[in-house]
Order: structure tokens, then C-alpha cells, then sequence
């Protein structure tokens, strides 16, 4: 039973981190109703470009390297790089997409993908690279003491950040001037515009916001696994997660996140025996695809009515 | 002046169907197939054939199967190099296990296989579409690609899944040279665009279009949404699934599982965005700048700069010229480069007169 539990936590926690990807789809979606394919590239591309910084910034000037200082304003180039990105990305592909259909838009955003993936790599290299956040990756001890489980104190911290900002995000969705603007924005663009909220400013926020998502995604990525280009692959994870969450829901997107990765991992470890193990890297896609079988538009997404 | 169509009437229903109701576009087709068919494979050199020709008609053939299933019938789908594996996986083991069967045989028994799990992946899109129909279409990739690698049954027990291609026999005649290679692959990608071609213009096709269109309104005109569908889902496999054999019979010979990933669907639907899609020609088009694409650039990159490029930044390189171009032609031209053709086309018949 502790060993079930092990594993349903240690499901839980990469859970989380699937989440924080798919935030960021469903910040896009929300505000624009652009699937915004590209968002793995954009986590990949902040986590290297993070890193980058933090190697090159102390030869630049001469700090010391891995001091808190190098840290922050490698946070906070990464940061700015990742809203230019973003705004960017809105301003030159998608404004003259604006009212193309919404496959059009899907498939230039995988173009942004290659784009952004080329962009990173040519930029700073492709080599594998590790990402220190100053976290320990060790077990926590009271917890291996009295329950004899043994939990990451890395993970429990990124869960403890990830649910942070989830928290920050909703807030800011419901009582800040700028949040009604994008809840007004999702429900309906023309009447939004109607009344007097500016569309494109909204617009940039949104892909703002999503970039430092991104970030904070990259970041505890990378410090779990390195900043390689396979991020891009974990990245994929959040479209399963999308869908039993429902593209439009923010808490979709978390109960999403914590079910796609609690249920790989059980089933890796209890299923993946009998079939010869590496189910992980399907059971995701097969389980939404089930699930789409009786639910069609997610657990909370919007049930969509057609008409002639 | 040569481009006009004044005087050509049409006195019968044959006439009025045809595929190139002008005259000089059938004029124009049957001098390319001519060249295509005797001059190309004694003119052009080994490399041409072998490192060029064959992979252009090869994904052209797979980028017509994705665009049937994503042109025609609007069905998104990530997972048409996965079809691809099943349909090469497939015709090898039938060559690996029917003792004496035909190599055009098993081709098409390994494209029915490649149906077959087009079906099987295509069932969910009677319930959803759009966005969620594609994730459920990676579904399809992963897990195909999976199966083919941890059962080792499919690649006849070799180590790390790679399988080696027998050597093509038909009627005693085995095609070992490029020639023959380019030949083989030639006539079985003639045949199946006009079957394409024939299919999209009857009563499939229509259906197909209908439902891409909008499929409430298919249905309620009469039109049988699962059977259309799940139609598609099968022309399409099978046709990506051919196409996979000859990936893996005359093109490289030995493939693995792992060759079919998702790097290579993407390529395929790059195909057709940038060749047109919901266009035969398109598809042709597409797959000749794609498998082109990388080759100019490596020679203008190097001949530019020669080496004195960081290793891996070339490849970086083309990935962001490629997104770019995506985007780029989504913007400027959303159908694709078989627009342009028919923009060009269009014209031609009105020169020297601007309307």
C-alpha cells in the first residue's frame, strides 16, 4: 500500500507540472480561441533561454556564477525574452490570421513550433544542459520516517510554486480590471470590443502571460530532468490533459493534469509489466481518447451545440 | 496564345467529365508522363533517383492520403507517418511469411492492414472533432509506434526493431537498380493519384467535401456521417500505408519503428499545407519542396559560409526557415502553392489582356 501511494503521489506531483503546460493553452485559448500548439516550444525555449542566460551572464559581467543575482536577472531576461516572444508571435502570425478558421490557426501554430524549437537551438546550442533552482532532489525526512514513502522535496516545492501561481492567476482572472478585460475577451470577442475593451492590448497580455507560464514550467522542468530538446515531448502531455480538462477551464486544466499523471504512472507500474513497460508514452493519449468516447467536450469544457 | 480554349466544345457527357477538359492541359500531362516514364529514369544520374525522385513520389503519395482524409474530409489528423509504419511493418511480414507471395500483393494487403488501423483510430471522430480529433490522432502515433517496437513478432525478432526489406520480385524481374526502383514506385503513384484524382470527383469525394464542410448539415441532407468518415479514415490509411512499404521497399531499404515518429507526420502535414490542401497536384508539390527544401539549403548554406557554421546550427536553421515558411504561406497563400498554380493558370488564358 505505501509503495500505491508512493507512486500516486509521485503521479500527482509530474501531474502538476502537466497543469502548468496546459495553462498556458488554456490562457490562449481562452482569450483568443487560438490551440496554441506551439506552448511545448515556448516552455522549451524559456527553460533554455534561462539557462543560456545563466551561463553567459557571469563572462559578461563578471559576476559570480550561481549567485542569487545571476539567477534573478537571468529570470528576468528570460522573462522579458519570453513576453517579446509572445507579443511578437501575436502581432506577426496571428493578426493577419485574425478570422481564418481555427485549423488554420492550429497548423501555424505548429509552424511556430519548428520556428520557435530552430530559434532556441540555433541560438544557444543543443546540448543537454542541467538547470540548478538550489532545490535539493532528496527525500523528505519526516515523511520517510513516519510513513516510510519516499517524496521528493524538489517536487513537493514545484507543486508548492505551481499551485502559487494557479492561485495568483485566478485572482487576478477575478477581481483585477485586467481580468474581467480577458474573461469579457474569452466569452465573446466582438462584444468585448464593442464595449470598449482594447482587443489587441488584451491579446498581448494574454501571450505575456502565457510566456512566463512558460517560464515557470521550463524552469521546473529543466531542473528535473535538463533543458534538452525531449522537454518538447513532455510538453506534448498537456494535450491529453487539455482534453479531459476541457480547452477552456483552468481547473480542467489542473484536475487534468493531476489525473493524466497519477494514472500514467499507476498504469506504468502496474499495467506496463504485463505488456513489456513504456506504456507512458502512449497511456496518456489512449486514456483522453477513451474518455472523449463519453465526453466529448472534457469535464468542464463548454458543451457545444451544433447548428445548421 | 498557345493557352486558350476557344473552339473546344464538349458534345458529350464522356467529354464534359473528363479529367483536363482543356485540351492543352492533356497535351501538357501525357508530354510529363512521358518524360517522367521514359526519359527521366536514363537521364538523370543514381543520386537523382535514388536520394530524390523516389522520396518525392513516395510522400507525395502519403501527403495524398493525409490530404484525402484532411483536405477532403476535414479530418485533422498527426498520426499519418504511424500508418505509414503499418503499412511497411505489414507488407514485410506478409513477404516474411507467405511463402511465394506477389510483392504488389502484399503491398496492397499491408495497405488494407494500414486501413484496417485507420478504422480502428478513426472511430473517435464520429464523436469528436477538430482540435480534440487531432490529439486523439497521437494517440494513434505513440501508440503505434510502441507496439512495433515492444512486440518484437512484427520485425521478425531482430534486434532494435529495424527490418531489411526483401528484394523485390515481380514476374521474375527483380528491381534492384534505382531505375527499376523509380520505375516500381513510379507506376504504382500514377495509378493510385488517378484513383485519388476519380475518387474525389464522384460521389465519395462529394460526400467527403460535405462533411468538411459542415457535418450537421451532411447529415441532415442524407449523407452517412460514420460511413463517410470512417471511409475517409480507411482511403487515407491506405493510401499513407502503401506508401509506407515503398518507403521501406524502394527507398531505404531498412527501416525501424522509431523512423515513423512524429518529426516525420509533421513533415507530411507540412506537405500539404504548403502544396495546397484539398488538392491532388498539391500534394505532388508539396512533397517536391519539402524533400527539396533541406538539400538547397545545405548547398546554399555551404557554398555561402562553408564550415564555418557551428555543427547542428544548420539543422536549426532549417527548422526555423521551415516554421517560418508555414506560416508564411498560411498567411499569404492558405491553399497552398496549387493556387498559385491555378492563379497562374488563369492568367495564362487571359494573356495579354489583364481581365
Amino acid at each position: 500500500m505505501t509503495f500505491f501511494f508512493e507512486v500516486l503521489i509521485g503521479g500527482l506531483l509530474s501531474g502538476v507540472l502537466y497543469a502548468l503546460v496546459a495553462l498556458g493553452f488554456v490562457l490562449i485559448y481562452k482569450a483568443s480561441g487560438v490551440f496554441n500548439f506551439a506552448q511545448g516550444a515556448m516552455v522549451f525555449f524559456a527553460a533554455l533561454t534561462f539557462v543560456g542566460f545563466t551561463e553567459v551572464l557571469p563572462r559578461w559581467f563578471g559576476l559570480e556564477s550561481g549567485s542569487s543575482v545571476v539567477f534573478w536577472l537571468a529570470f528576468v531576461l528570460a522573462l522579458a525574452s519570453m513576453i517579446v516572444l509572445g507579443i511578437a508571435t501575436e502581432k506577426i502570425v496571428l493578426r493577419p490570421l485574425v478570422n481564418q478558421p481555427a485549423i488554420t490557426l492550429f497548423m501555424a501554430t505548429i509552424g511556430l513550433t519548428f520556428f520557435v524549437e530552430g530559434l532556441a537551438q540555433g541560438f544557444w546550442g543543443a546540448t543537454v544542459r542541467g538547470l540548478d533552482l538550489g532545490i535539493g532532489d532528496e527525500p523528505i525526512m519526516w515523511i520517510l520516517d513516519d510513513f516510510n514513502m519516499i517524496i521528493s522535496k524538489f517536487d513537493i516545492t514545484a507543486a508548492g510554486i505551481a499551485l502559487v501561481l494557479f492561485v495568483v492567476l485566478a485572482l487576478m482572472f477575478q477581481y483585477t480590471r485586467v481580468g474581467r478585460a480577458l474573461r469579457a475577451v474569452a466569452d465573446d470577442h466582438q462584444a468585448a470590443l464593442s464595449v470598449g475593451i482594447p482587443l489587441k492590448h488584451i491579446w498581448a497580455i494574454v501571450w505575456g502571460v502565457a510566456g512566463f507560464v512558460a517560464l515557470v514550467a521550463g524552469l521546473i522542468w529543466g531542473a528535473r530532468s535538463g533543458v534538452q530538446f525531449a522537454l518538447t515531448f513532455t510538453a506534448l502531455k498537456a494535450l491529453p490533459v487539455l482534453i479531459l480538462g476541457g480547452f477552456t477551464s483552468v481547473p480542467g486544466a489542473i484536475l487534468g493534469g493531476l489525473i493524466i499523471g497519477a494514472s500514467e504512472k499507476l498504469a506504468e507500474v502496474y499495467i506496463g509489466p504485463f505488456v513489456g513497460g513504456g506504456i507512458e508514452s502512449w497511456f496518456p493519449y489512449i486514456l483522453a481518447m477513451l474518455f472523449l468516447l463519453v465526453r466529448p467536450e472534457g469535464l468542464f469544457g463548454e458543451k457545444h451545440i451544433d447548428r445548421v | 496564345m498557345l493557352y486558350r480554349e476557344a473552339g473546344q466544345f464538349k458534345a458529350s457527357y464522356q467529354e464534359d467529365a473528363q479529367i483536363f477538359p482543356i485540351r492543352q492541359d492533356r497535351i501538357g500531362f501525357f508530354a510529363l508522363m512521358a518524360v517522367v516514364f521514359l526519359v527521366v529514369p536514363f537521364a538523370a544520374s543514381e543520386y537523382w533517383l535514388q536520394a530524390i525522385l523516389i522520396p518525392v513520389l513516395i510522400f507525395s503519395l502519403a501527403a495524398l492520403g493525409l490530404n484525402i482524409l484532411t483536405g477532403y474530409a476535414g479530418q485533422l489528423s498527426l498520426g499519418s507517418a504511424a500508418f505509414m509504419a503499418v503499412g511497411a511493418f505489414a507488407t514485410y511480414n506478409f513477404m516474411l511469411r507467405i511463402d511465394g507471395i506477389p510483392f504488389l500483393v502484399a503491398m496492397l494487403l499491408g495497405g488494407l492492414c494500414a486501413a484496417g488501423v485507420g478504422i480502428l483510430f478513426g472511430l473517435p471522430s464520429l464523436r469528436i472533432k477538430g482540435f480534440y480529433l487531432a490529439v486523439a490522432t497521437l494517440a494513434a502515433q505513440f501508440f503505434i509506434v510502441w507496439a512495433l517496437v515492444k512486440f518484437p513478432w512484427f520485425s521478425n525478432y531482430s534486434s532494435s526493431g529495424v527490418i531489411s526489406a526483401q528484394t523485390v520480385n515481380i514476374f521474375g524481374y527483380a528491381f534492384v537498380t534505382p531505375q527499376a526502383k523509380y520505375l516500381l514506385t513510379l507506376a504504382i503513384v500514377t495509378v493510385l493519384a488517378l484513383a485519388a484524382k476519380n475518387m474525389v470527383r464522384s460521389t465519395t469525394g462529394r460526400k467527403w467535401m460535405a462533411v468538411r464542410d459542415m457535418d450537421v448539415a451532411a447529415e441532415v441532407i442524407g449523407i452517412r456521417l460514420m460511413r463517410t468518415k470512417l471511409q475517409a479514415f480507411a482511403v487515407s490509411s491506405f493510401y499513407c500505408g502503401v506508401a509506407g512499404a515503398l518507403y521501406a521497399y524502394t527507398y531505404l531499404g531498412t527501416v525501424e519503428p522509431e523512423g515513423f515518429n512524429l518529426d516525420l507526420s509533421f513533415k507530411i502535414l507540412f506537405m500539404i499545407i504548403i502544396g495546397g490542401v484539398g488538392s491532388i497536384l498539391g500534394s505532388f508539390l508539396g512533397s517536391a519542396f519539402i524533400v527539396l527544401l533541406p538539400i538547397f539549403l545545405n548547398v546554399v548554406l555551404h557554398s555561402a559560409v562553408g564550415a564555418a557554421l557551428p555543427a547542428g546550427f544548420g539543422s536549426s536553421l532549417e527548422l526555423m526557415i521551415f516554421g517560418a515558411l508555414i506560416i508564411f504561406f498560411l498567411i499569404v497563400e492558405p491553399h497552398g502553392m496549387a493556387r498559385l498554380w491555378q492563379i497562374g493558370k488563369e492568367k495564362l488564358r487571359l494573356w495579354p489582356f489583364p481581365h
